[in-house]
């Protein structure tokens, strides 16, 4: 079947397999390989992308369901300067083998829309679907705290 | 500083075998693997004809056995299933969709043999996973107990408890691309060292190898090598004449990665009722699953290195028996073999402070060892320490006396949330696994260095750390630090048992005096003096006590030829890394919750270079620590398949992490450095198991096997 979909600012549209889920259009159709593949039951958050600005897990929805909806992945965040989000994450060491940064990154542009300011709590319990295996989340939770403030 | 492998991590992503484009894997197909459904069956039959796709299995492989003897696990099951997730076919389609759909029916036909689950049922040794061996203890490490250390003993306790089986759980599941190009395998692995992967691909297939790791999204001890699984794409993408791509499922990965930890360990402590420790006992079974992996030889050799901890006691016999389970071949898992022993002997302490009636502080100040170096009864030789320090930094950053404090109130109120205090106090053998390590360090065109390592870093940011060190000593701008290519990097050994800035580092340093050296020459040619009357100051090069003076740059030095040196470094004994972790639950005695407070940690390795990427490892090893003191197992049900268990740990499961900074040197290496990749792990899980017992002692309560889930505490108290 025929998808369309607007990935980080650009129209695309491709013929898929009606089972492709969105995070295999983003990464085996459209080469956009930052969106990590973790797990197969939902549980690891590396696949977060924006949804009409929403945080989502493409390996979720079917490229079919996002069809005439809006995707930002990790590489289209930056501007022609790193999205604060970005920025702090670099500065705070949020990454270690940064398999789960890009989905953690989207979570986190998400969370800090819905709550510029969270605390330390908030930030803590709004990451719960996103693992990360390497950081211990504390300089994760630095980075969304310096990102918000 | 920034980390220099972060910039393409937050804009682009890594880029991990699943990311490979390179072109040569234009057409590829890919591969999946059957898997035995059960755990210990003989296999009467495999059944592909349904199968839109090829299929190989063990008939089809002709490649020399995976071992010598007959307990090796083979490059794919050819008679007899011995663990659930155990590879039994491959399964090569045109694309992803159809390869699911093929791999699902094939069919095997499997007649069910009796499983071995759970070391008693194997040291029992009815049943034997090999029979021609006559048992399922595959090895035997440390002494033989006489047990006239306990003779003088006021006191002696006797425990049997368990630590856990665990899943490692890297957020990259394993996968690998394979291609053959001109009689050559070249194979992207993420692998923690691509040299002995090469090695053990090229010997199966008897052709050469070249191994490219990508970055690893994650390896904790789990990614060591290649797998069985590679050798069998590697000889597939060869029989097929066309590059095969393969990558698990997480399910997958959850049976068929190797697993960690796994050992029942019965612990007798004897001493006086003054607090003095004079003996201690670890006898201990290691799971090692259903194929010897290093759960097999080196989980029990460090278990038994180990055991004495930090602690000065006249008897220390350490022994452990590794046995075969029809259940997932057990390896190295963050601090493997060292985390179990650190568990057995803080929970020991713990044991005898309560039957003596002791402050657990206080019995471990008693028996700390003081003077250094110190050789401990199972033979380690401890290089230096200060354990004293260590504990008293944290207990006061944490307050313990006021916490003692508050803990009585609240029971003295009858609160039935209780406070519970944990300490773990741990001495851990770092570098202690593999060789040397190579290093070349070349200053090119535009006074570029470039560093080859044969460390393989996969997230823990040596790479940055080399960067600094590089930089620092040459005064140059540019590091560029490459690894895991077998064709870049002569000789490697890799990053495993916390041993890269050790042996990669110091072996970076001697190739950066050597390139010095060398400089030093030419810049005594071109300036036209002797090389005793050249200085490099911040990156130039100049004649001695004339600042002023034009001085050559490391561009200009090396604009027609470049310097270089190559190095192999094995010139390092293990360092002993050392620490103190304070740990402060909650315990809710009616729903059995438990809720972690606070984590203080010393962690003392030695001189640091890098203090962010220092602060990242432990930051990690706590959290795994923690996480297998309160939350996960892998468990089996009897007939040997998967328990539902928790994977992973959330972020709102964890406190902010105090750090309390300790250094003290070793001069076991050039640089004066201990390994910190695992320490976090070794100290929290015991004391986070110790401040959860601490919390029930009033019950009545003095031992919980881990994870100290809701369902076990409140079993323990009601
Ligand atoms: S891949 Fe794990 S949640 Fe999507
Ligand atoms: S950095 Fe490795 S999983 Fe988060």
């Amino acid at each position: 079947m025929k998808v369309t979909i607007e990935v980080n600012g650009t129209v695309t549209s491709h013929d898929v397999e009606d089972r492709t889920l969105l995070v295999h259009y983003l990464r085996d159709t459209l080469g956009l390989t930052a969106t990590n593949v973790g797990c197969d039951t939902s549980a690891c958050g590396a696949c977060t992308v924006l949804l009409d600005g929403e945080s989502v897990k493409s390996c979720t929805i079917l490229a079919a369901q996002a069809s005439g909806h809006m995707v930002v992945t990790l590489e289209g965040l930056a501007g022609s300067e790193l999205h604060p989000v970005q920025r702090a994450f670099r500065e705070r060491h949020g990454s270690q083998c940064g398999f789960c940064t890009p989905g953690m990154i989207m979570a986190v542009v998400s969370l800090l829309r819905d709550n510029p300011k969270p605390d330390r709590d908030e930030i803590r319990l709004a990451l719960k679907g996103n693992l990360c295996r390497c950081t211990g989340y504390q300089n994760i939770v630095d980075a969304v705290e310096a990102a918000g403030s | 500083m920034a980390r220099i492998e972060d910039w393409a991590l937050i804009t682009s992503g890594g880029r991990y075998v699943e990311d490979v484009r390179d072109p040569a894997l234009a057409g590829c197909r890919y591969g999946a693997f059957v898997r035995s459904p059960v755990a210990h069956a003989r296999i009467t039959g495999i059944d592909g004809s349904a199968c839109r796709a090829d299929v190989f299995t063990a008939a089809d492989l002709d490649l020399p056995p995976a071992g010598r003897g007959p307990v090796v696990q083979p490059w794919l099951a050819r008679d007899v299933v011995r663990y659930v997730g155990e590879p039994v076919a491959l399964v090569v389609a045109d694309d992803r969709h159809r390869l699911a759909d093929a791999a699902a029916v094939v069919r095997v036909g499997y007649e069910p043999l009796e499983p071995v689950i759970g070391v008693e049922q194997a040291l029992a040794g009815e049943v034997l996973l090999f029979p021609e061996t006559g048992s399922n203890v595959v090895r035997v490490h440390g002494t033989s107990f006489d047990g006239a250390g306990f003779e003088g003993c006021e006191v002696v306790v006797t425990r049997t408890i368990v630590n856990q089986r665990l899943a490692p759980l890297p957020l990259e599941v394993r996968g690998a691309a394979c291609v053959w190009l001109a009689g050559r395998l070249v194979v992207w692995l993420p692998t923690q060292n691509a040299h002995a992967a090469r090695d053990l691909i090229a010997a199966a297939l008897g052709a050469p190898v070249r191994v490219i790791t990508p970055d690893v999204g994650g390896a904790f001890g789990a990614k060591m090598g290649a797998d069985p699984e590679v050798v069998v794409l590697g000889w597939a993408a060869r029989r097929l004449g066309r590059p095969i791509r393969w990558t698990e499922t997480r399910s997958e990965n959850l049976v068929a990665m190797t697993h960690g930890r796994g050992q029942r360990q019965t612990i007798t402590i004897g001493g006086r009722r003054d607090g003095t420790v004079l003996a201690f006992r670890l006898d201990a079974v290691q799971d090692a699953g259903a194929y010897p992996r290093s759960a097999a030889k080196l989980l029990p050799k460090f278990t038994c290195l180990m055991a004495a901890g930090a602690y000065r006691i006249p008897v220390v016999e350490a022994r452990v028996r590794a046995v075969l389970t029809n259940t997932t071949p057990v390896a190295s898992y963050r601090g493997a073999g060292r985390p179990e022993a650190t568990a057995a002997i803080e929970r020991a302490m713990d044991l005898f402070a309560a039957r003596i009636g002791m402050d657990p502080v206080a019995v471990r100040r008693i028996n700390f060892i003081r003077s250094f170096p110190y050789t401990t009864p199972t033979g380690a030789c401890y290089d230096s320490g200060d354990y004293h320090t260590a504990l008293d930094r944290v207990l006061a950053a944490g307050g313990y006396r006021e916490l003692r404090a508050e803990q009585e109130r609240r029971r003295a109120a009858g609160d039935v949330v209780a406070l519970g205090l944990g300490i773990g106090c741990y001495v851990e053998v770092t570098g202690g696994g593999g060789v040397g390590e190579g290093a070349r360090v070349v200053v090119g065109r535009g006074g570029v260095a470039t560093v080859h390592t044969g460390s393989s870093p996969h997230g823990q940011g040596l790479a940055s750390t080399l960067t600094m060190l590089v930089s620092h000593r040459l005064g140059v701008d540019q590091v560029i630090v490459r690894h895991g290519d077998t064709d870049l990097i002569a000789r490697g050994t890799g990053t495993f048992g916390s041993r890269s800035l050790q042996y990669g580092g110091s072996a970076v340093s001697r190739a950066v005096d050597l390139v010095v050296d060398r400089a030093r020459d030419r810049a005594a040619d071109m300036l036209e003096t002797a090389a005793g009357d050249v200085e490099l100051t911040a990156g130039v090069w100049r004649v001695r006590g004339a600042p002023s003076s034009r001085g050559l740059t490391w561009a200009e030095l090396c604009s027609a030829e470049e310097l270089a040196a190559d190095v192999w470094f094995d010139d390092a004994e293990p360092t002993y890394s050392f620490g103190a972790h304070l740990s402060v639950v909650e315990v809710d005695t009616e729903t059995g919750r438990v809720v972690l407070r606070r984590m203080v940690a010393v962690d003392d390795a030695g001189r640091v270079i890098n203090p962010e990427t220092c602060v990242g490892q432990r930051h990690g090893g706590l959290a795994q620590g923690i996480a297998q003191a309160l939350f996960e197992e892998v468990r089996h049900h009897p007939d040997g398949s998967l328990v539902d268990g928790c994977w992973g740990v959330g972020a709102s499961e964890l406190p902010d992490f105090e750090l309390l900074d300790m250094a003290t040197p070793t001069t076991r290496n050039p640089l004066g450095v201990k390994g910190i990749g695992e320490s976090g792990t070794i100290g929290s899980a015991p004391a986070v198991q110790n401040a959860v017992i601490d919390a029930l002692s009033h019950l009545g309560v003095d031992h919980l096997d881990m994870p100290a889930s809701p369902m076990r505490v409140w079993q323990a108290i009601s």
